[in-house]
Formats: structure tokens, C-alpha cells, sequence
């Protein structure tokens, strides 16, 4: 089965990518763009037997950083 | 300076500032340092020192120093650093040691965007700490950086422990990148593990163009051996 993990940036930490790709997309010419946060999306391919408690553990432990990070798992039927 | 030093420099695939790491620990010491390989279990025994050094471990996949954290050895860094060894990461080192939550806070990407290369100037926040004994509360000093991902970050509850504990060692004296309350390095709880961005190892000699980073070595040195 297949699973996304996103992993976005808390709410309230800065983020210095998103600031510039929203500075290229004004100097591109488009308009209305009032912010741009840039995350990171995960596609792991698992076993049916592979629970949430443990994409939970997989997340906490490598795949976000819980200082900075945020992360959401859907599962993606086959 | 103490007989039979030991100290360790690890190094991980991508680490590019080891030998300059271990060169300035064997100039300092006088001693071979030990050279342990990322995926070892074991570090060796009794060690006085060990320093993670700069660089792209796994090529800053996932995010800076993450992989590196979760390799083998750093499991026996953390237990070391809990038995009270000292333990020196520096740039790709100090996000190793972040990522291992031996050091709290997180190192983002620099808010200019821009990789800084460059010296700057640091000022010796508390001298009162095992690496940074050797210089003078307030002082100025000028270490090199090298890094995209520099950008300290910390919750304000958690900075503000950090500096009420005396805790933030270097504060950059000048804007590099974004740091929050321009801290460029900090020590754990119990004052035995210190990272920072500034590369110390590349201030040793007079022909690196300055011995600014020296001191911090001669400290910890000195500190172990009650000199």
C-alpha cells in the first residue's frame, strides 16, 4: 500500500525558500500570491501490516523534524 | 599538555572537515586522535573528547545532519555525551547534534538563502564552560563559517532557558544568516556538549590566517586535565 507523508513547517517558523519562491513568482508577474510555504511530501510504499502507531513512530523519528516540522499521513489505497 | 589525550573525530560519508578537525586536535593535544568510521558500533574506550565535524553527511538528505544522526555511532555519542565525555560538533556536527536531540533547537536554511563562506566575528557569550575557558567573557573573535544551514531556531520558552542558563557559548556579532538572537552556538544541560556553526579547527595557525579557534581546544584540553 501505498502512503504520503507531508511534512510542512510549523506555523510561526520562518521559511526562507518559501519567502523566495514567492519573491520569483511576483518577478514573474504574478500578482496576488500573499504567501508561499514550501514542505516536503514522502511516498512510502508499505506493507498492509504496517500500522499507524508505527508511520506515527517513522514520522517522529526520522522523516520530520518535531522542532520545526509538522507532518499529516494519508494512506493511499492501492 | 596531558599524556595519552584521547580524543576521537567521527567521520560520515560526506563529512569533508575531519582531517582538519583531527589536525587541529593533534596540534593542540600533541596526541594521535582516533578516527571512527560512521557505521562502527563502538567508539573507542575511554575517550576524553569527541568532535563531529563539518561537512554533507549523506549529502544533507532529508535534512542537515538528519541521516547522520540515526547512523550507529551516534547512538554511542549519545551515550558517551550522557556519561558526561565532551563532545564538539561543528557546522554539519552541530545539525548532527540538533537532529540526535543532544542539543536543543534546529538548524534551517539560511534566511538570506545564500550559502555563507566567509570569517566573521563572534562574541564569547560565557567563558565559564569547559571549551570555552580560554578566552574572555565578551571577547571578539574571528572564526570562519561555511554553510547554507545555519539559521538557529528555538522556540522563544527555549531560548530563553538557553540564555538565562548561560547557555548560548558564541553569539555572532554581526548578521549571517538569520539566527535567532544571532546565537552561533550552544551547550546542553550539563555543559559537556557544544555546537556551533563557526569552524574553530580552521583557526589553529598563524598561516590559516589567524589562531582565534585555538583557545577552544587549549579549554577543553586543559579543563580535563585540571591544568
Amino acid at each position: 500500500m501505498k502512503v504520503r507523508v507531508y511534512v510542512s513547517l510549523k506555523n510561526g517558523v520562518l521559511d526562507p525558500q518559501g519567502r523566495a519562491i514567492q519573491h520569483s513568482l511576483e518577478g514573474l508577474g504574478f500578482s496576488g500570491v500573499r504567501d508561499v510555504r514550501a514542505g516536503r511530501l514522502i511516498e512510502l510504499e508499505v506493507d498492509e501490516t504496517v500500522t499507524d502507531a508505527q508511520l506515527d513512530e517513522m514520522c517522529q523519528k526520522l522523516l520530520a523534524n518535531m522542532v520545526i516540522e509538522n507532518y499529516r499521513v494519508e494512506r493511499i489505497s492501492a | 599538555m596531558k599524556k595519552n589525550f584521547r580524543a576521537a573525530v567521527i567521520t560520515f560519508p560526506g563529512s569533508n572537515c575531519d582531517r582538519d578537525m583531527a589536525v587541529a586536535l593533534e596540534e593542540v593535544t600533541g596526541e594521535d586522535v582516533f578516527r571512527v568510521w560512521h557505521g562502527d558500533a563502538e567508539l573507542p574506550a575511554d575517550l576524553d573528547f569527541i568532535a563531529l565535524p563539518g561537512g554533507f553527511s549523506y549529502g544533507d538528505y532529508l535534512r542537515s545532519g538528519a541521516m547522520a544522526a540515526r547512523s550507529p555511532i551516534m547512538r554511542a555519542v549519545v551515550e558517551a555525551a550522557g556519561h558526561g565525555v565532551p563532545v564538539l560538533g561543528v557546522c554539519n556536527g552541530f545539525q548532527v547534534l540538533t537532529e540526535a536531540g543532544l542539543l536543543p533547537g534546529a538548524l534551517m536554511r539560511n534566511a538570506g538563502i545564500r550559502f555563507v563562506c566567509r570569517e566573521v566575528a563572534l562574541t564569547v557569550e560565557n567563558n565559564q564552560t569547559l571549551f570555552t575557558a580560554g578566552y574572555m567573557k565578551g571577547q571578539r573573535i574571528r572564526i570562519p563559517v561555511a554553510h547554507h544551514d545555519g539559521n538557529y531556531f528555538a522556540d522563544e520558552a527555549t531560548l530563553d532557558r538557553l540564555e538565562g542558563e548561560g547557555r548560548v557559548a558564541f553569539r555572532y556579532a554581526e548578521e549571517v544568516n538569520g539566527s535567532a538572537r544571532q546565537i552561533a552556538g550552544v551547550l546542553n544541560e550539563a555543559g559537556n556538549v557544544l555546537g556551533m556553526m563557526p569552524h574553530p579547527e580552521r583557526m589553529i595557525e598563524q598561516a590559516q590566517g589567524g589562531i582565534d579557534g585555538r583557545a577552544l581546544f587549549e579549554s577543553a584540553v586543559r579543563g580535563l586535565v585540571g591544568a
